[in-house]
């Protein structure tokens, strides 16, 4: 395979099709602010080890840590216990430094930890197969709606104004040229009609569940609409531990399910490195993007694991290939692997179980707030409070008494005045009774 | 009467009045390998002259398949679906891919006969 710089035609034809005037333009989104001259940095000469360490020590103390105050922050990454051992196991060098295998039989370790993620993902989606996973649950929505695209050769993807805005955003950068990406309205708490914008030219809707706001969504009637006029439907899951309670999005009629891991097995990492879970029909199974382990026999006869499918992916269909942007999130795939293993079925019922008794008490305990009102009459273990003002403010003042007290609506939709009160509040299992009451207490007295 | 053409590709194209089916030949199943499956075009869908009509999975490749001659797909092998292995078997008879109604039979006159064909495999 000869190795085929970019030229400059190459390079012009690209930004034309994109329609950038030159490179420097597809930086526009970068601030101001952020463009600071190199020399302008005020660094210091080299200073000793000890005092590098005592710096950024300081430094980093000036940061509110989830990990080190009561955390009510959800919307899309959630804090959760993750066993030690989970993080023991993936330290193995083995697993640690390994890449994605480009001469995959020989890691039969690999495959054989892939093919039983897929397994549980399948499980857990209610899906006939599952991929190697994504690099994360937004980047899986786009892949989702590129696939649904390919497959009903229609150029319209609906996004429910439940949908993660960061979502919605990132599936925009990434389908934009290959189709229209319509958002419906924004309607905290409630469940807006999108059957009729469902037509002939739409390739799929989708729909997230529990939503940005914690509204656990019935997919069966909208699958239901979609099916009917032949549109796909695409769920999306944020909080997966949700499947632990929930009914799977593919006994609800899904056609492709795509979600973020992180839940499992992941820390919050500010924000990354995590994991996309992508799960689909089996008769859709040559229009799924990304890697695919399978089980077979070798020539004894004994068990062995294989890629499958390969001729779909981007290193053997090039150009023609059904993703040219994804990758698997091995070691975060393995984390999720590990720690749903030793949850088991039954463990992780438990613990959706107890995310929702956690989420329902502190509901009830923060209603009681006056003046305070709850907007999702369903949720998991994240709900939505109308607070008597705007909310973004009441957050900063609460992180200053060292308590963070969730997402303000307007974070995620700073163009929508509607949602300018809305906070978002999620409560896992690391959340005690303790830190429910202090919350109460000074939401209470800010409020007051 | 019918007459069938030849590509450089490894298409071949048999010409029954209008109408033409397209396939891929031995020499190409023999390059492949085993055929594991094949996605056809759907059937009213125009194909310009070289354009994409099917594509051809191996267990060693992925391959599109050209249209030899332009026009607009009229049927094309369900067999193909459910049984992959038929282009093995029959390549240049049951292991068809599509037909055509051919736009402009005047495409046919740079493709190669038989006879040029074998030249052009033994080149190879």
């Amino acid at each position: 395979m000869r190795y085929l710089p970019l030229t400059k035609d190459d390079r012009a034809a690209m930004l034309a099709r994109i329609g950038a005037r030159d490179v420097d333009a597809l930086f526009r989104d970068v601030p101001k602010s952020a463009e600071a001259p190199l020399e302008s940095f005020d660094l210091p000469d080299a200073r000793g080890e000890l005092e590098v360490e005592r710096a950024f020590s300081a430094l980093a103390k000036r940061n509110v840590a989830a990990g080190d105050v009561p955390s009510f922050c959800g919307a899309g990454a959630y804090r959760h216990h993750v066993p030690a051992a989970v993080d023991h196991l993936i330290q193995r060098s083995e697993f640690l430094t390994s890449y994605t295998p480009y001469q995959p039989e020989i890691s039969q370790g690999t495959l054989q930890y892939l093919f039983e993620f897929q397994t549980q993902v399948a499980l857990l989606t209610g899906m006939d197969v599952a991929n190697a996973s994504l690099y994360d649950g937004s980047t899986a929505t786009a892949e989702a709606v590129l696939m649904a695209f390919r497959l009903t050769k229609r150029p319209k993807a609906i996004f429910s104004g439940g949908i993660h805005p960061h979502y919605a955003a990132t599936t925009e950068t990434i389908a934009n040229l290959h189709g229209k990406v319509v958002r419906a309205p924004v309607a905290p708490g409630r469940v807006a009609d999108l059957t009729s914008m469902i037509d002939e030219q739409t390739a799929c809707v989708i729909v997230q569940t529990p939503d940005v706001f914690g509204l656990i969504r019935d997919l069966r009637p909208i699958a239901e609409a979609a099916h009917a006029k032949g549109a796909l439907l695409i769920a999306v899951v944020t909080e997966i531990v949700s499947l632990g309670l929930i009914m799977p999005p593919g006994e609800q009629g899904a056609d492709i399910v795509a979600a973020e891991g992180q839940s499992i097995g992941n820390g919050l990492s500010f924000g990354g490195p995590y994991l996309g879970l992508f799960a689909t029909r089996e008769k859709f199974v040559r229009q799924m993007p990304g890697r695919l382990v399978g089980e077979t026999v070798d020539a004894d006869g004994r068990r062995g694991y294989v890629l499958t499918l390969s001729t779909r992916e981007q290193h053997i269909r090039r150009d023609k290939a059904t993703s040219n942007i994804c990758t698997n999130s091995g070691l975060c795939a393995l984390a999720f692997t590990i720690h749903l293993s030793l949850l088991g079925e039954g463990g992780l019922a438990k613990l959706a179980a107890a995310n929702h008794a956690r989420a329902a008490r502190l509901a009830q305990m923060l209603t009681a707030v006056k003046g305070v009102e709850l907007v999702t009459p369903q949720f998991f273990n994240e709900f939505t409070l109308r607070l008597p003002r705007p909310a973004a403010a009441v957050v900063e003042t609460l992180a200053a008494r060292g308590l963070l007290a969730g997402v303000p609506a307007s974070r995620l939709m700073p163009a929508n005045p509607d949602v300018r009160d809305f906070l978002i509040v999620a409560a896992t299992e690391t959340n005690t009774d303790e830190d429910c009451a202090a919350f109460a207490k000074a939401l209470g007295e800010v409020l007051s | 009467m019918s007459e069938t053409r030849y590509t450089e590709q490894h298409e071949w194209v048999r010409v029954e009045g209008d109408e033409g089916t397209i396939g891929i030949t031995r020499y190409a199943t023999e390059q492949l390998g085993d055929v594991v499956f094949v996605e056809l075009p759907d059937v009213g869908k125009t194909i310009a002259k070289g354009g994409q009509g099917a594509v051809v999975e191996s267990v060693k490749a992925a391959s599109e398949v050209y249209a030899p001659v332009g026009g607009t797909v009229t049927a094309v092998n369900e067999t193909l679906n459910g049984d992959p292995a038929t282009v093995n078997a029959a390549p240049e008879e049951a292991g068809w891919f599509f037909k055509l109604k051919i736009a402009d039979k005047g495409e046919l006159a740079s493709l190669m006969t038989e006879a040029k064909y074998q030249d052009y495999v033994k080149g190879l």
